[in-house]
């Protein structure tokens, strides 16, 4: 991208829309990171929408607009991408993804195919395996008791269970979270982050570009499943690549984030570990809200197809609009007790995967991990202390740690 | 107003008061009924708001989508001929006294 088109953007935004509470809040900056919800709070209590002077784009907090923005997928569009840069303006730094940036009817038929791979039945397949991973990862962790829980179980664990279920070889797998991060901090606004992502890039780009070809995923992962729908006729060959990479892009440092979330809840919250362990059963709605408290997806964008009202005010057309998922998960208008994490609340309607056409493709996949790690913990751990520094991770998007110290003990 | 009966598995009866234009699940969730999970907030995308509709009922529903048809094949409890997602049934006055059977497991 060049300088001069993001100039043009905010030159062309001119300040905040008549009443529209206009904020000096950056949500792609350390402050942010460290701490969103005070953020979130003003954000939520100028109003139903706000302007972000900051990078000249409409915001919405509220569950009720994210909701009403997330389900209008032909006014607020997604084929001009769900980060700030507007595809209509400027080249996208990778080719665009055939589902996540697309529009229906286009979007109807790529999401079909990989509904159809991530499906209930498919999920039944891995599950088992899954279990026994998850159990054999919790025994190890339970011999060393202390030790990182990003790096040893958030991020070894994904890792342990979903690059073979891709059908990935062995070789250069190490690329995986680099390159996941550098999606997610793409769809930030042109800042330090995305800036030194994106020039890192090549290497990890390589890498995936390779692994999306049919020749290099193992017969029955979900990648080869991918490419059997090129020659069933759903999509062409060309379009399949491009979506095992949007599986390779968001099925794995989204599910590392997701459960290091829920780990961090349980070592925060040792009342829930105690109801949890109580009762296993829980385990999939203690993941569930874990994703709603900590949102691992914090924002996405839309753009306008077209003059629009929204909350009372009128939107232009082409104008971005920044959908708060954290926020909207903790709305104290659709959450009683928003702020605290209760793994036995009823969680159905968070939009921590979304919502709409768009809702996360992954989500029974990232469900089938999440509750079977919470299920061995539940089993075999008795209690769970932080023993050092909780650093934060940085992303324009993804909501995470760095590092989790923390000693475990056996049931 | 309709109203909706569920039949648990263990054969008792709830009935709870609807909305017009809701669906069964949006009814079933605001009343906090357990047995369905409704993870995916009605997206169809779940399986998880699985129920059975009581043979009388069934040819007055809204017909099946495709999306709903495949993903009711890998719901946790067996597929049955009267087996719909409850998120797909929107309410209507005509649909009042709606008897749906909840399976036994969701996940
Ligand atoms: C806890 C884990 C996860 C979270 C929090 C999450 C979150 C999200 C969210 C918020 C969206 C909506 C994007 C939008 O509306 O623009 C989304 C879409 C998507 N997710 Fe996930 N996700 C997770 C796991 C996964 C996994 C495991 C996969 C793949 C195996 C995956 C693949 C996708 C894809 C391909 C889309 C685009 C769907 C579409 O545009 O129709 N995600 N995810
Ligand atoms: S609520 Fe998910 S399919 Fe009905």
């Amino acid at each position: 991208m060049s300088a001069t088109s993001r100039t043009d953007h905010v030159a062309s935004a001119q300040g905040a829309p008549a009443g529209v509470p206009s904020l000096d809040v950056d949500p792609f900056s350390a402050e942010f990171f460290e701490d969103p919800h005070p953020i979130h709070q003003v954000l939520r209590e100028a109003g139903p929408l706000v302007w972000l002077d900051k990078w000249g784009v409409y915001g919405v907090a509220r569950y009720a607009e994210v909701h009403a923005v997330l389900n209008d997928p032909l006014t607020f569009c997604s084929s001009r991408g769900v980060g700030l840069s507007d595809f209509a303006k400027e080249k996208p730094w990778r080719p665009q993804s055939i589902i996540l940036e697309a529009d229906p009817p286009a979007h109807t038929r790529t999401r079909a195919v990989l509904a159809q791979v991530l499906s209930p039945t498919a999920m039944k397949g891995v599950r088992e395996h899954f279990t026994a991973m998850a159990a054999a990862k919790v025994d190890e962790l339970l011999a060393r008791r202390s030790f990182d829980a990003v790096a040893d179980l958030a991020e070894a664990y994904p890792l342990s269970v979903f690059p073979d279920a891709m059908g990935l070889k062995q070789e250069g797998r190490e690329n995986l979270l680099p390159y996941a991060s550098l999606v997610f901090n793409a769809f930030g606004p042109p800042n330090q982050l995305r800036q030194e992502a994106i020039e890192r890039s090549a290497p990890h780009q390589a890498y995936v570009a390779a692994q999306c070809q049919r020749e290099n995923l193992a017969p029955g992962g979900f990648g080869a499943c991918i490419h059997a729908r090129a020659d069933a006729g759903d999509i062409t060959a060309d379009e399949a690549p491009l979506l095992v990479r949007s599986l390779l892009s968001a099925g794995l440092d989204t599910t590392v984030n997701g459960i290091g979330a829920a780990i961090y809840c349980l070592a925060r919250f040792p009342d829930q570990l105690a109801r949890l362990r109580g009762d296993p059963t829980l385990a999939r709605n203690a993941f569930e809200e874990a994703i709603r408290y900590e949102s691992p997806v914090q924002t996405f964008f839309r753009t306008t197809t077209r003059e629009v009202e929204l909350a009372g005010h009128r939107i232009g057309e082409g104008e971005k609009v920044l959908m708060f998922l954290g926020a909207a998960n903790r709305d104290p208008r659709r959450w009683e007790n928003p702020d605290s994490y209760d793994v036995t609340r009823r969680t159905s309607g968070h939009v921590g995967f979304g919502s709409g056409i768009h809702m996360c493709v992954g989500q029974l996949l990232a469900r089938v991990e999440g509750e079977v790690m919470l299920a061995a913990i539940a089993r075999k751990v008795a209690a769970i202390e932080i023993t050092g520094p909780v650093k934060r991770r940085y992303n324009n998007t993804l909501r995470g740690l760095e590092s989790l110290p923390i000693t475990i003990s056996p049931a | 107003m309709p109203s909706i009966i569920f039949i648990h598995p263990d054969g008792r009866r709830q009935q709870i008061e609807a909305s017009v234009d809701e669906s069964a699940m949006q009814a079933a969730t605001r009343h906090d009924l357990s047995g369905i999970l409704a993870e995916c907030g009605g997206n169809a995308m779940c399986a998880t708001c699985h129920v059975y509709v009581d043979e009388g009922w069934l040819a007055r529903l809204p017909t099946m989508g495709g999306d709903e048809d495949a993903l009711l094949d890998g719901a946790a409890a067996e597929r049955q001929a009267n087996s719909r997602l409850s998120c797909q049934i929107r309410l209507a006055a005509d649909l009042d006294g709606l008897v749906l059977s909840l399976p036994d497991r969701q996940t």
